[in-house]
């Protein structure tokens, strides 16, 4: 018995025990001079993982009572995770050494949340859904703050766990009602009792009270308030991390327990994400467009983004998940991109985000501005980029759920959107005479931008793929 | 050859991506290159793009040339043409060689100036070839970047104003088209536009937050679909991001704009408005026709009292836009015939316009029309090449001008004789701007020194114009190489509208009756 249960989270075994032997092993060894090699070797695990996950293992199968599941949605969700972890990993590795910031940490604390990314998505029960969510965050915390002697990244470390502390104070209280009212932690018996139509008013403040935690995790409006500070103040390399594998993976928790253990009431639920839905696409929309510092500003973007990819969660429907799906997948690619960008922009050594700097960007470097031009246009939505194609997918799942008012708003959000992502756009190719920002000479944060901006025109003919799967994860998951 | 369709539509991309791939640097050989290869790839499209011509059969009111693939998202990749989209293809190859030619003497940043008219004319000529809702959209959309780039960088001075303008108020029309293709999609399970030609979506009448609404899912489709033609088309009075752009696009870029971008806000209004939603179009018809009435009354108006001649001649296009949304909601056979006519006349005319103001300011970079007079003196040639398309544009029999107007007067004067009056009063105010800044830029006294020196068109320039001449006469004298081609599938068109019209009446009348 405990071995077919150990077989099914063998991944995350793994995982875990790098982690724990690398961090032996370096304390007692070169500690930080082992740092560069522990980022190859972390990526290149995560990398092998995700391959492995995602050629391998058919069906569902549940560990230990339930409470944790590896079905098609997790899978699906572990190799977006781990793909896109891997990937930061390896671009931030060269920003970081020379700015010695690289530390032995780092590779195995991204480790270390990326085991409880996969736990949050593959959790079956209440009490290992906030076991995976606390190992992410702790990690998480700790990175933000890896800067040690520079003020901001401290603070941003101090906000990011003061308001993941508070946001898991309403989680616990939320998974603390449902289950008074439940009788279960178990998702399975939850939604035997959360039927529609027959829902407690308790339960329903737990549903509430887990929605506003989980918000905070996907930084959905009005839960964001961290995210601009966080992002600025972070290492670059860090805050890509922030704005890609954790996003997936606490929109995939959202999904999981939306659907596995409230999927009977989708009615009850889908009300207040479709709200939150809302919010987060104006408020990332609008307030972005004040931004002058290119963290700042993809931070209000993630939060507009996330808000689109509410919206196909909002559909409560299969559609809807597999929209949400799509979107997640598409919008890590492209952040992916982004941030390879962004790490490259410095100047006499020193890293700058004002997006001033960019002025005429394209005269210098005509390759790559064309590569950011398609990215930005990718994440403003605009066809023919992979970008639309998220859109147009959570677009029908909300249409076709009845929430024809929230697609309509969608799109007049992504117009004010694509005000900020034009004006990138406008500095880089109309903007005055500037000084020179550095040339990067990085290959490897040259080929994922390339990559990411090829993804972004070729994926439009035929995704690579990426829609089929997502179909038979979503087909998993909602019942 | 079972894929014409594709390739012509990709020759022009292809081209761009050897540029971007394989040209490097930014010498003058480079430079040099990145034209005659940009020439070479338009030139061939145009070459092949004839054979859809050739074997283009008039009387098959269907689509012809069809391509079909699976695509992703239970889409399809489908192009196709017919007898109203064919010509529109013809006027993007034919249009785009020109094009071209007249930005021989740019001279910052060739290469990517000539990759991004390439990549337009991909997207432009997928944009009439589409037969796939969101395929449509994608080209319809993506036409955009490139036209923002060549706004924002090749531009005047007030080019990003222009550039966003252009772009957020464009985009801000589709996106609503959007969501009513995502709706089409969700009530007929296809994209497919030959299919969804003969979907009829329901007309039933409901209320949205409070409101009553006649014709129902019809009207809203229609109205979604309409704010992003409108805009597109231009029509009064969503039309003021056109000027702007006009104005501050360089010579080629209003050109492309004024002879194809605009033609596709007509387009979409006869490929989707009226035969998909033939209810929705009746409930709007009369506003339409007002609206158009008023465009051509009022931008004339306006265009009288511009001092820069970019400006008067994009106000001009507005007005004759105004023609053409009348003939189209007219729902006859003159007035989409003349529609149709008049959008291929306008795209030869305005196009020659723009070229003539480009003629002009390479010379002396100012379009204020105050800065010049007495231009006959020193440039005879120009004076008759704009003399004669003045008159094209007032409207002259014998030119492409005068039939695409009296079309669509007289398909209007049989719906609605009051929007035909008005409306005709047009043409009027229109002899008066064109007349007037014609008299202002070419006749009276050479006196402005700057003047003394200026040169009479060169060779190349000729050769731009010659063939815009040879069309903008054949047209006028000969008009049914036009119109043979598109009435029979503006005859279907028609008789499927009144049909679906008919049905509608009385399913809603059994609708009364059994309540």
């Amino acid at each position: 018995m405990i071995q077919a249960d150990l077989s099914v989270i063998l991944p995350e075994i793994i995982l875990a025990l790098y982690a724990m032997a690398a961090l032996l092993g370096a304390v007692y060894t070169g500690k930080d001079n082992l740092a560069s090699t522990l980022v190859w070797s972390t990526s290149g695990l995560m990398a092998a993982l995700a391959l492995w996950i995602g050629t391998s293992g058919e069906g569902t199968h549940e560990a230990f009572g339930g409470m944790f599941i590896d079905d098609g949605f997790a899978r699906f969700a572990k190799v977006a995770i781990l793909l896109s972890a891997s990937a930061v990993l390896i671009m931030g590795q060269e920003y970081m050494s020379r700015r010695g910031m690289l530390r032995f940490e780092y590779p195995i604390l991204v480790a270390l949340s990326a085991v409880g990314m996969m736990m949050m998505v593959s959790a079956g029960d209440l009490m290992s859904l906030y076991m995976g969510l606390e190992l992410q965050s702790l990690a998480l915390y700790v990175v933000a703050s890896m800067r040690r002697d520079s003020a901001k990244s401290t603070e941003a470390g101090l906000k990011y766990f003061v308001l993941g502390a508070l946001s898991s104070g309403l989680l616990l209280y939320g998974a603390s009602l449902v289950y008074g009212f439940a009788g279960t932690t178990k998702f399975s018996g939850i939604i035997e009792v959360a039927q529609h139509g027959e829902i407690s008013v308790g339960m329903l403040f737990g549903i509430v009270l887990l929605i506003s935690g989980l918000g905070f995790k996907v930084s959905a409006v009005p839960f964001h308030m961290w995210t601009p500070d966080v992002y600025e103040g972070a290492p670059t390399p860090v805050t890509a991390f922030f704005a890609s594998a954790p996003k997936v993976a606490a929109m995939g928790l959202f999904a999981r327990v939306m659907h596995d253990a409230f999927g009977h009431a989708v009615s009850d639920w889908s009300q207040v994400v479709a709200v939150l839905s809302l919010l987060s696409m104006f408020v990332g929309a609008v307030a972005a467009i004040g931004q002058r510092d290119i963290k700042r500003l993809m931070a209000y973007s993630s939060i507009a983004h996330m808000g689109y990819a509410l919206m196909g969660l909002a559909a409560g429907t299969q559609m809807g998940v597999e929209a949400m799906l799509v979107y997640m997948a598409i919008y890590v690619s492209m952040n992916i991109g982004t941030f390879a960008f962004i790490l490259m922009l410095q100047k006499d050594g020193q890293p700058v985000t004002d997006i001033q700097a960019l002025n005429q960007y394209s005269r210098r470097e005509p390759g790559k501005a064309l590569a950011v031009l398609v990215l930005l246009f990718s994440l403003a939505g605009v066809p023919p980029m992979l970008g639309f194609f998220g859109k147009l997918y959570v677009l029908r799942a909300a249409y076709e759920a009845g929430l024809a008012w929230l697609a309509i708003a969608g799109v007049v959000a992504s117009v004010i959107g694509a005000f900020y992502y034009l004006r990138i756009v406008y500095y880089m190719y109309f903007g005055e005479e500037s000084e020179d920002l550095d040339r990067s000479t990085s290959p490897v944060l040259w080929v994922f931008l390339m990559g990411s901006a090829a993804v972004m025109v070729l994926g439009i003919i035929n995704m690579f793929g990426v829609d089929g799967a997502a179909a038979a994860a979503a087909a998993t998951l909602v019942n | 050859m079972d894929n014409l369709l594709s390739i012509v539509t990709f020759i022009p991309a292809a081209a761009a991506a050897i540029m971007a791939l394989l040209m490097r640097g930014e010498d003058a050989a480079a430079q040099r290159n990145a034209k005659w290869l940009a020439l070479l790839a338009t030139s061939i499209t145009f070459l092949v793009s004839l054979g859809i011509y050739a074997q283009f059969d008039p009387a098959n009111t269907g689509f012809q040339f069809l391509e079909e693939r699976d695509w992703v998202f239970g889409l399809k990749y489908k192009m196709g043409v017919d007898g109203i989209s064919v010509l529109f293809v013809m006027l993007t190859t034919f249009v785009m060689p020109l094009t071209i030619l007249a930005s021989w003497g740019v001279t910052t940043r060739v290469k990517e100036y000539m990759i991004a008219f390439l990549l337009l004319e991909t997207l432009m000529l997928g944009v009439f070839m589409a037969l796939d809702l969101v395929l449509f959209y994608m080209f319809f959309e993506a036409g955009l970047i490139p036209m923002f780039l060549i706004i924002g960088i090749w531009g005047g001075k007030e080019r990003i104003y222009a550039s966003f303008k252009f772009f957020l108020y464009t985009l801000l029309g589709s996106v609503l088209m959007l969501v009513a293709m995502v709706a089409m999609y969700a009530d007929a399970g296809t994209t497919d536009i030959e299919t969804l030609l003969s979907h009829s979506f329901s007309a039933a009448s409901f209320d949205v937050l409070g409101i009553h609404v006649v014709g129902g899912m019809q009207t809203l489709m229609f109205l979604a679909f309409f704010a992003s033609f409108a805009v597109k088309m231009p029509m009064w009075p969503v039309h003021t991001w056109l000027p702007d752009a006009h104005v501050q696009a360089p010579t080629a870029g209003s050109v492309v704009l004024a002879a194809i971008l605009l033609k596709m806000g007509g387009y979409g209004f006869l490929r989707f408005s009226l035969p998909m939603f033939p209810v929705g179009t009746e409930v709007m018809t009369d506003v339409i026709l007002w609206m158009s009435a008023i465009a051509v009354v009022y931008t004339s108006l306006v265009a009288m009292v511009q001092e820069d001649m970019k400006k008067l001649i994009a106000y001009s296009s507005v007005a004759h836009m105004g023609f053409v949304t009348m003939g189209i909601f007219s729902a006859n056979q003159q007035g989409i015939d003349g529609a149709i006519f008049q959008m291929l006349s306008h795209g030869f005319i305005s196009a020659a316009l723009f070229l003539c103001v480009g003629v002009i300011y390479d010379r002396m970079h100012t379009r204020e029309i105050d800065a010049y007079g007495g231009l006959v003196i020193r440039m005879p040639a120009f004076a008759l090449i704009f003399m004669f398309f003045t008159m094209g544009n007032v409207g002259l029999p014998g030119t492409s001008g005068f039939v695409g107007e009296f079309l669509t007067l007289m398909g209007a004067f049989q719906k609605n004789t009051w929007v035909a009056a008005v409306a005709a009063s047009g043409v009027i105010f229109s002899a008066c701007y064109a007349l007037w800044l014609y008299r202002r830029v070419v006749f009276g006294d050479l006196i402005k020194g700057s003047l003394k020196t200026i040169q009479d068109m060169d060779t190349r320039e000729r050769f731009i114009f010659a063939p815009l001449v040879v069309m903008t006469i054949l047209l006028g004298v000969y008009p049914s190489l036009i119109t043979d081609i598109i009435s029979p599938s503006t005859e279907a068109l028609i008789a499927n509208f009144n049909q679906s019209l008919a049905a509608a009446d009385t399913s809603a009348a059994t609708q009364i009756a059994s309540h």
